[in-house]
């Protein structure tokens, strides 16, 4: 998912010891209860500010990385109105990492800090943005279905707590929207189309399919998340519960234009809970842990972008100014 | 071989890598007018050191589909707030009714005066 809340054993174990005000805390965590968001110059617990920063900086890196694939194939669109539907994209991706920092920054984490953990590699993204866009047709896959997970992902997340991240992803929601409906569109139009076009989208789906399990993290079974994130409205549902929402709506999308899925397992259950086949965990931990088909390059294009603009930076930086956490 | 062709362009030299600028470019608040005659309303932020940038950010960030037709920006330093932990000096608002038109009623005084003086 885009922004990770998943735990490891030793982080749970750090935010269920955390001491708090008790009085403070059973204020903020009566006014989350009431359905009242929480605004930066707001008292909040330390737990709330680090996790909020942490899942919201991973988000708005996706939108970032995210672009990157997509970017590359700008210059290689089949026709004008997919290049200008695929330049409008990349641009609202860029414009939603930059609404995402901004949201990340009312907490105390300022934006250049943030680009440069991402550097670093401190910070992650999406684990689905370290795997190649080899064909026109994973664009599509992409503008449909990774869009469309990421939709799932984050109409939920807008009903957290924050109000700055709420803010934003209502904005973001509203341009999703239109990634994949072009997406679809693009979709559509390969699958029914000719012999070639229909097998490279079939080729695109089976290199996608597994990326797009791994998506909403570890099954519930094998992750490590804190009941005080679902009481915060920081995490609003569990990663199975979302993956399971993916299925049930773009399946069926897929199999009304007869393309197939890689995997014999998979089916609906009567109780409405999606089976899948073993879907490989650990090529999803060997790729969060940077080895993955594209983890080098994409932090390479990121460096290429700081070091080549770097004086630009620094040309518009006013010696003079003073910078103030934004508020809103 | 990469399929970015950015990489192929990977040839700067890294000496300054890790390193940093210590500053920062200043936050803006950007308000969004849609219609002329209408209230611009708060849009969020934009980073920039001129507030000539913070509009050309603004414009690329906020006005990009749909209808504009002026964005406004202002420093957020230079913007004042209470502190919102003093949320308490507003709750009385809400008890001042004798600022709205509803809290004036005189209809049913009008017909018992009429009533009493066969009016």
């Amino acid at each position: 998912m885009y922004g990770n809340t998943s735990l490891t054993a030793e982080e749970a174990k750090v935010m269920n010891a955390a001491v708090e005000d008790p009085e403070k805390l059973a204020v903020f965590e009566a006014r989350i209860t009431r359905g009242e968001k929480i605004e930066p110059g707001d008292w909040m617990p330390e737990q709330y500010r680090k996790q909020l920063i942490r899942m919201i900086e991973q988000h708005a890196h996706s939108e970032i990385v995210g672009a990157l694939p997509e970017g590359t194939w700008i210059t290689r669109a089949p026709n004008f109105r997919r290049k200008l539907a695929l330049i409008a994209k990349v641009q609202d991706e860029i414009g939603h990492g930059q609404l995402l920092y901004s949201a990340a920054e009312t907490l105390g984490k300022t934006r250049e800090q943030m680009l440069m953990d991402l550097l670093s590699g401190k910070s992650k993204y999406s684990n689905v943005f370290n795997y190649p866009a080899k064909t026109w047709a994973d664009i599509a896959v992409i503008g449909f279905l990774v869009d469309g997970a990421a939709i799932v992902n984050q109409v939920i997340n807008s009903k957290g707590s924050y109000g700055p991240y709420c803010r934003a992803l209502e904005r973001i929601c509203y341009e999703e929207s239109f990634h994949l409906k072009q997406g679809h569109d693009n979709f559509v139009y390969l699958a029914t189309g000719t012999k070639v076009q229909r097998e490279m989208l079939q080729e695109a789906l089976n290199r996608w399919y597994r990326p797009l399990l791994h998506f909403f993290g570890p099954s519930d079974r094998d992750s490590q998340h804190s009941e005080k994130l679902m009481k915060w409205k920081v995490k609003l549902a569990s990663n199975d519960d979302m993956r399971n929402q993916f299925l049930d709506q773009y399946v069926p999308k897929i199999y009304e234009l007869g393309l197939t899925l890689p995997d014999p397992e998979l089916r609906r259950g009567d109780d409405g809970i999606w089976v899948f086949g073993d879907p490989d965990w650990d090529e999803f931990k060997r790729v969060i842990n940077g080895d993955g088909p594209c983890n080098a390059e994409r932090l390479e294009v990121r460096r290429y972008a700081e070091l080549a603009h770097r004086w630009v930076r620094e040309a518009l930086i006013n010696p003079k100014e003073r910078y103030v956490t934004p508020m809103a | 071989m990469s399929l970015d062709p950015r990489i192929n362009r990977l040839d700067l030299k890294r000496v300054n890598d890790g390193e940093q600028t210590a500053s920062h470019l200043v936050t803006w608040e950007v308000f969004h007018q849609e219609k002329r005659g209408k209230q611009p309303v708060h849009a969020g932020i934009v980073h920039a050191s001129t507030p000539e940038q913070a509009l050309m950010f603004a414009k690329e960030q906020f006005a990009r589909r749909g209808k504009t037709a002026n964005l406004w920006v202002v420093k957020t330093a230079d913007v004042y707030t209470f502190n919102s932990e003093d949320e308490a000096i507003f709750e009385t608002t809400p008890e001042k009714t004798f600022r709205d038109p509803a809290f004036y009623k005189v209809r049913e005084r009008i017909e018992a005066f009429q009533a009493k003086n066969k009016l």
